[in-house]
């Protein structure tokens, strides 16, 4: 089951779950996602340590997308 | 798919050249000359007044506390980015580190569980990623790079505020330097006696990561 995860002040949302064969569940984290890009979050997928990747329309085949605020610096 | 090829907040500092290694070690000397440049002078009016006057060795003392002190607060400015921020509820500090431990591998939940901060390796050193700030060991040990950066959201659990500035650091290593700001840069045993002692030993680590990756470079 793949996942859509928000960091947030609970620690983590998990906004959208789907599979590969459930349709109707892909939609709506395609949604959820745009959603959240559109509120200023931007999307991270990890892929094995040390390694990550910004990505700007959900990666279906991902196992975990994880939406975070942009940083600054102090 | 379409991928980001850059960090994204690198936008928001447009003027700044992106940062690589050699641009680091510019800034590097850069930094050490400037620290130079504010000590010297204090140093040559303690030994110029006391060869003019011995007795007026109270201002030359005066001067050399100066030297002494400057680079001091240089230091500690930059041991501030690793100093921790104030925690959020119990509850969602124990689910932000969840994910954060499922990020890392075993030694650097291990390191961050006693020093509050995660290593992690890149293309221009060893990383150490705080709540609100990074250091940079540089390959070899000699030199360490304090960055001032964060998530700008009040509110978010320890966990997640690390986890923020590691998954920007490991989609955009030389984005992330660029976006961050240099808050001290020298050597580590200058930064490593202003740092809280439970952040120490994360600094001895990354001086041995720094080295080893040095040595099979």
């Amino acid at each position: 089951m793949a996942r859509l995860i928000r960091m947030d002040s609970t620690g983590h949302s998990t906004l959208a779950e789907w599979t590969t064969e459930d349709a109707e569940a892909q939609e709506r984290a395609v949604a959820a996602f745009r959603r959240q890009l559109d509120e200023g979050y931007y999307a991270v997928v990890t892929e094995g340590e040390g390694h990550a990747r910004q990505v700007t329309e959900l990666p279906l085949d991902a196992e975990l997308v994880i939406l975070r605020r942009p940083i600054a610096g102090g | 798919m379409s991928t980001a090829p850059a960090l994204p907040e690198t936008a928001a500092v447009h003027w700044r050249p992106r940062t690589d290694a050699r641009r680091l070690r510019g800034r590097g000397r850069t930094w050490t000359l400037t620290t130079a440049a504010h000590t010297v002078p204090f140093i040559a009016t303690a030994g110029g007044l006391f060869a003019l006057e011995p007795l007026s060795f109270p201002v030359g003392l005066a001067a050399l506390a100066h030297a002494w002190a400057i680079p001091e607060l240089y230091a500690r400015r930059g041991s501030n980015v690793v100093r921790p921020r104030p925690r959020a509820a119990a509850g969602a500090e124990e689910v932000a580190l969840g994910l954060l431990g499922d990020l890392v591998g075993h030694d650097a939940r291990e390191l961050h569980a006693r020093t509050g901060l995660v290593p992690e390796r890149g293309a221009l050193g060893v990383w150490l990623v705080a709540e609100a700030g990074a250091l940079l060991v540089t390959p070899g040990g000699r030199r360490v790079f304090c960055w001032c950066v964060k998530v700008p959201e009040p509110g978010l659990p320890s966990g997640d505020r690390i986890a923020h500035l590691l998954l920007a650091l490991r989609a955009d290593e030389a984005g992330f330097a660029t976006v961050a700001n240099l808050a001290f840069s020298g050597a580590p045993w200058r930064l490593r006696r202003r740092m809280p002692p439970r952040a120490r030993p994360a600094l001895d680590a990354g001086i041995r990561m720094a080295r080893v990756s040095s040595r099979s470079m």
